[in-house]
C-alpha cells in the first residue's frame, strides 16, 4: 500500500529522472562513468558553499575560493591538468544531496558532514575527511559567561535542515536543559537575527563560527565558546557505484595531505620531481604508474601541488594565518606533528 | 455529437452505433493513459532505488531529533516527523486564520477610507495601497522582521509596560467593572435611541466615558461597598509591571482558568445558542410584525454578559501565570514571538492593499441610483449602507476576495526565511534535509495546501451563494 502511494507520488518526477537514468546506473569495474562524463563535459562539476568564508565562496573578483573549493580544483588538475576547469555549482544544505543523487554534481564538496545515514540510507560515500570539525557556540562577550553549559534558557540561532541542528537539540537534552531554538533556511538570515540580538547564542561548526565572525557588525564582541559538543568529520561526497571515481577524489586528498608530510610544495615541486626520495617519486608520478590504473594520468598529484599546493598550503590560505579567519590548524594537523590528518601511502 | 443535427433529434439506432464507437475510442486511450501513468510512475520508483533516495512513508514515525519553538500541540525532539508536520501545518492555518481577520479588517477600513470624502483619509489610503501592493512580500517580511526586532532591547533590558497586578479579590472588582460598565453602555444606547427620537443626539463616545467612569469608579468602590473585604482601590491595581516587551517577544500575563473554564465554555456555549434564538424572532418578529430591535446589542449583551457574571462568581479560584526572567529569557504567562508578529503584519497588511481595491471596487459596482433611491425612500445614511450598498457590492467583493485569502494562506510559506516554524519550514525545510524524502514530502505538503485552498474556496463558495441577490 505505502509503495503504491509513493509511485503515484512520483510519478510528476518520471520525465526529469527517467531521461537521466541508463547512462548512471550502471557500474563498470575497470571503468568509471563519472570520470568519463567529466572528461565529455570537459569540467568537473563541484557542489559547492554558496559562501562560507574559509571553505566555499566567491573573493571580490567572483573567482571561487575554499578548503573544499580547492579540492576539487585538484581533482581538475588531476584530470585535466587545469584547477580551473570546475563548474561551481553552490548548494543549499537542503537540496545539495539531492543534486549529487540524481548526477547534477559528481563530487559534492560543501563541508558536510560525514554520517551514517547519509552513507547508509542516501547512498552516498565519503572518500576522505578534508577538515576536522566540532559543532561550537558563539555568544556576546557581555553575557560572560565561559562555557556552554551556562546556555540553559537560551534562545540560539542556527541554520535548518543540518546535523548542526540535531546536535543542538541532542546537547540540550543530554544535559537537562531548556533552550529556544530558532530555525533559518539559510546561514546567513541566521547569522543577522544573532547579530540583531533576537538569539543570545549562534551555533555551527566551530569552522564555521570563526567565519561567520568576520562578518558580524562588531567581531570582536563575540567569543566562541571552549565546547565542542559534536564530531563534525567534513569531507567530500560522492554518488556508491563508481568505486574508480571515489578513489579518485580520495587520493586527490590524499597527495595533498602526503605532499605536506613530505615537503612538497607548490614553490618547489618542479624542484622535487628531482628528489631521489623515493616516496616523493612515487608521489610524483616519477616512479612507478599508479594514476593510470584510476584512468587518469601518472602525473596527476605533481598537477594537484603544482596547480592548487599541498594541504597544508591551502588550510593556510583559506583558514590559517594565511586568511582573515585565522583558525588554528588544532587537529587537522599531520599526524606527524600531533594532529589527526594521516593519509594512506603512494605506494 | 456531431450526429445531432438541426433536426434536434436523431434516431435512436444511429446513435448506439456512434456511442459504441465513442466509448470504444474512449477505452482506448484510457487504457492508454492508465498505461502511461502506470509506466512513468514504475520508472520513477526505480530510478528513485537505484540512486538510493527513499521512496516509502516510513520516515513520518522515525524520531525527528530537532526542536520546534512554537508549537500549539505538545512536540519534543523525541517526537515523530510526523508530529513535527502537524505542529508545521497548525503554525498554517493559525498564521492564515489570524492573517485573514486583520487583512480583511485593514482591507475594508482602508478601501472605504479611500471613498472617504475626507481628503487626507482618501489620499493615506491611496498611499497605503500603493506602496505595498507593489514591492515584493519577502521584502517586507524581512522589512517588519527587522523593524520589529531592531528597536528592541534584549531580555534583560526589557520594556516593561505598566500591568495590572490581579489578586484575586481584584479580578472580582475588575468583572465587577466589566459588568456595570457593559449594563451602563446598554442604557445608553437605550437612551440615546430614545432621544434620537425626539431630534436629540449624544455622541457615542460620551456615553463610553460616562460608562467607563461609572464602572472605575465601581471597580474602586465596589469590592468595599459589597464586603468583599479589600482593603486595595482601583489604584493599587497599576502597581506593577507584568507586561514586557523585548526582542525575544512580547509577554503578557496568562490567565490560570482552572475550574471556571469549563463552567465558562458551556455558559457562552448555552448564551451564544441563546442569542441564535434571540437572533431568530426578532427576524420573525420584524418580518410579521415590524417590531425592530437593536439585534446586534443584545446579542452582544445575552453572550457577554452571562460570562462575565461566571468570571465574577469564580473569581477567587482565578490565577494569572506570571512572565518571569530566568536566565536568559522569560518565562510563563502568554508568549507572542517575534517571527510570528511580524509574519502576520507583513501578510495582514500585504493582502489588506488587494481587499481595499477589491472593496472599492465593490462598492463603486453600485450605482449612485441605488443610493439616491435608497435616500428617496427616507433610509438613514447607515441604513443605506448596510441594506443597500453592502448587500450588492459583498456580490463583485467576495469572489476576489477568496483568491486573496488563498494567496495569504500560500504566502504564509515565505515565514521559512524569517525562521517562523510553518508548514514549509518545517517539513519541506528540516525533515526533508534530514530524510531526504523529497518526493513525499513534497507531494503531501502540495497535497495540504491543494486541500486547504480547496477548503477555503468551498466555504467562500457557500458564503457567496447566501451572498447573492435573488435573480429576478
Amino acid at each position: 500500500m505505502k509503495k503504491s502511494v509513493g509511485y503515484v507520488f512520483a510519478a510528476g518526477m518520471a520525465a526529469v529522472i527517467g531521461s537521466a537514468a541508463p547512462a548512471l546506473a550502471q557500474t563498470q569495474p575497470a571503468k568509471s562513468p563519472t570520470l568519463e562524463k567529466t572528461l565529455k563535459a570537459g569540467a568537473l562539476s563541484c557542489g559547492v558553499n554558496p559562501g562560507l568564508a574559509g571553505f566555499g565562496m566567491p573573493d571580490d573578483k567572483g573567482v571561487w575560493a575554499g578548503l573544499d573549493v580547492d579540492l576539487c580544483r585538484a581533482v581538475a588538475a588531476a584530470i585535466f591538468n587545469d584547477p580551473n576547469k570546475v563548474k561551481f555549482i553552490p548548494m543549499t544544505a537542503k537540496d545539495r544531496f539531492s543534486a549529487l543523487q540524481t548526477g547534477e554534481i559528481d563530487v559534492l564538496a560543501r563541508n558536510g558532514t560525514w554520517t551514517m545515514q547519509r552513507e547508509a540510507e542516501l547512498g552516498l560515500l565519503f572518500p576522505v575527511t578534508n577538515y576536522y570539525d566540532g559543532q561550537g557556540f558563539m555568544v556576546r562577550r557581555k553575557l560572560n559567561i565561559t562555557s556552554a553549559l551556562e546556555l540553559s534558557q537560551a534562545s540560539v540561532c542556527v541554520q535548518q535542515g543540518t546535523t548542526t541542528e540535531l546536535n543542538l537539540a541532542d546537547f540540550f537534552r543530554a544535559n537537562n536543559m531548556k533552550y529556544e531554538v530558532i530555525a533559518f533556511a539559510t546561514s546567513n538570515e541566521a547569522v543577522k537575527a544573532y547579530d540583531s540580538g533576537r538569539c543570545d547564542a549562534y551555533t555551527t561548526d566551530a569552522s564555521g563560527l570563526y567565519a561567520e565572525r568576520v562578518k558580524l557588525t562588531n567581531a570582536a564582541e563575540h567569543v566562541v565558546l571552549p565546547e565542542i559538543i559534536s564530531k563534525e568529520p567534513l569531507g567530500p561526497a560522492v554518488r556508491q557505484g563508481d568505486d574508480v571515481w571515489f578513489n579518485i577524489v580520495k587520493w586527490a586528498h590524499f597527495a595533498m595531505v602526503n605532499a605536506e608530510e613530505l615537503g612538497v610544495t607548490r614553490a618547489n615541486v618542479d624542484e622535487q620531481l628531482k628528489s631521489t626520495k623515493p616516496e616523493v617519486r612515487r608521489l610524483l608520478g616519477v616512479e612507478n604508474k599508479y594514476g593510470e590504473f584510476l584512468g587518469i594520468p601518472n602525473d596527476w598529484a605533481y598537477r594537484i601541488v603544482k596547480h592548487v599546493g599541498n594541504y597544508g598550503e591551502s588550510f593556510d590560505r583559506n583558514l590559517g594565518a594565511g586568511s582573515r579567519l585565522r583558525i588554528e590548524r588544532g587537529v587537522n594537523r599531520l599526524w606527524t606533528k600531533g594532529g589527526i590528518m594521516y593519509a594512506a601511502p603512494v605506494r | 455529437m456531431s450526429v445531432i443535427g438541426d433536426s434536434g433529434r436523431p434516431p435512436p439506432p444511429s446513435r448506439r452505433k456512434v456511442d459504441v464507437k465513442a466509448l470504444s475510442i474512449q477505452f482506448g486511450l484510457s487504457l492508454l493513459l492508465v498505461w502511461l501513468a502506470w509506466e512513468a510512475v514504475g520508472n520513477v520508483a526505480e530510478n528513485m532505488r537505484a540512486r538510493n533516495i527513499p521512496t516509502s512513508f516510513n520516515f513520518l514515525g522515525a524520531t525527528a531529533g530537532f526542536d520546534i519553538n512554537q508549537s500549539l500541540i505538545s512536540y519534543s525532539a523525541t517526537s515523530t516527523y510526523g508530529r513535527a508536520f502537524f505542529v508545521g501545518l497548525l503554525n498554517t492555518l493559525a498564521v492564515a486564520a489570524i492573517g485573514i481577520v486583520f487583512a480583511t479588517i485593514i482591507g475594508f477600513i482602508v478601501g472605504i477610507a479611500r471613498l472617504s470624502q475626507n481628503w487626507l483619509a482618501a489620499k493615506l489610503a491611496t498611499i497605503y495601497v500603493e506602496v505595498i501592493r507593489n514591492t515584493p512580500l519577502l521584502l517586507q517580511l524581512f522589512f517588519w522582521y527587522t523593524a520589529v526586532l531592531a528597536p528592541l532591547p534584549g531580555p534583560r533590558q526589557t520594556l516593561s509596560l505598566p500591568g495590572l497586578s490581579w489578586r484575586m479579590p481584584e479580578v472580582g472588582a475588575l468583572m465587577a467593572a466589566a459588568v456595570a460598565g457593559s449594563f451602563g453602555f446598554l442604557l445608553f444606547a437605550f437612551v440615546r435611541r430614545q432621544l434620537r427620537r425626539t431630534n436629540l443626539s449624544i455622541p457615542a463616545y460620551a456615553a463610553a466615558a460616562v460608562c467607563t467612569v461609572a464602572a472605575l469608579l465601581f471597580a474602586t468602590l465596589g469590592p468595599k461597598v459589597v464586603g468583599l473585604g479589600v482593603s486595595s482601590g482601583f489604584f493599587d491595581l497599576y502597581t506593577g509591571a507584568y507586561v514586557f516587551l523585548n526582542n525575544r517577544g512580547l509577554f503578557v500575563p496568562a490567565p490560570v482558568l482552572g475550574d471556571v473554564g469549563f463552567r465558562l465554555l458551556i455558559v457562552i456555549g448555552a448564551s451564544l445558542l441563546g442569542a441564535m434564538a434571540f437572533a431568530y424572532w426578532a427576524k420573525a418578529a420584524r418580518e410579521e410584525r415590524g417590531l425592530i430591535f437593536p439585534v446586534g446589542w443584545i446579542s452582544t449583551a445575552i453572550v457577554v454578559l452571562p460570562a462575565l457574571v461566571v468570571l465574577w462568581l469564580g473569581s477567587r479560584s482565578l490565577a494569572l501565570d506570571y512572565p518571569q526572567l530566568r536566565g536568559f529569557n522569560f518565562n510563563g504567562g502568554v508568549r507572542i514571538y517575534p517571527e510570528a508578529f511580524a509574519l502576520v503584519l507583513g501578510l495582514s497588511l500585504y493582502t489588506a492593499s488587494f481587499i481595499a481595491e477589491i472593496v472599492r471596487a465593490g462598492i463603486l459596482s453600485v450605482s449612485k441610483g441605488q443610493t439616491e433611491a435608497a435616500s428617496a425612500l427616507g433610509l438613514r445614511r447607515t441604513a443605506t449602507l448596510k441594506l443597500v450598498v453592502i448587500p450588492q457590492a459583498m456580490r463583485v467583493v467576495i469572489p476576489p476576495l477568496t483568491n486573496q485569502y488563498l494567496n495569504l494562506t500560500k504566502n504564509s510559506s515565505l515565514a521559512v526565511f524569517i525562521g517562523f516554524p510553518e508548514l514549509v519550514q518545517v517539513f519541506v525545510g528540516t525533515v526533508l534535509n534530514q530524510t531526504g524524502a523529497m518526493i513525499q514530502i513534497i507531494s503531501i505538503t502540495m497535497a495540504v495546501y491543494l486541500v486547504i485552498s480547496l477548503a477555503t474556496s468551498i466555504a467562500m463558495n457557500m458564503f457567496n451563494k447566501r451572498m447573492a441577490l435573488a435573480e429576478r
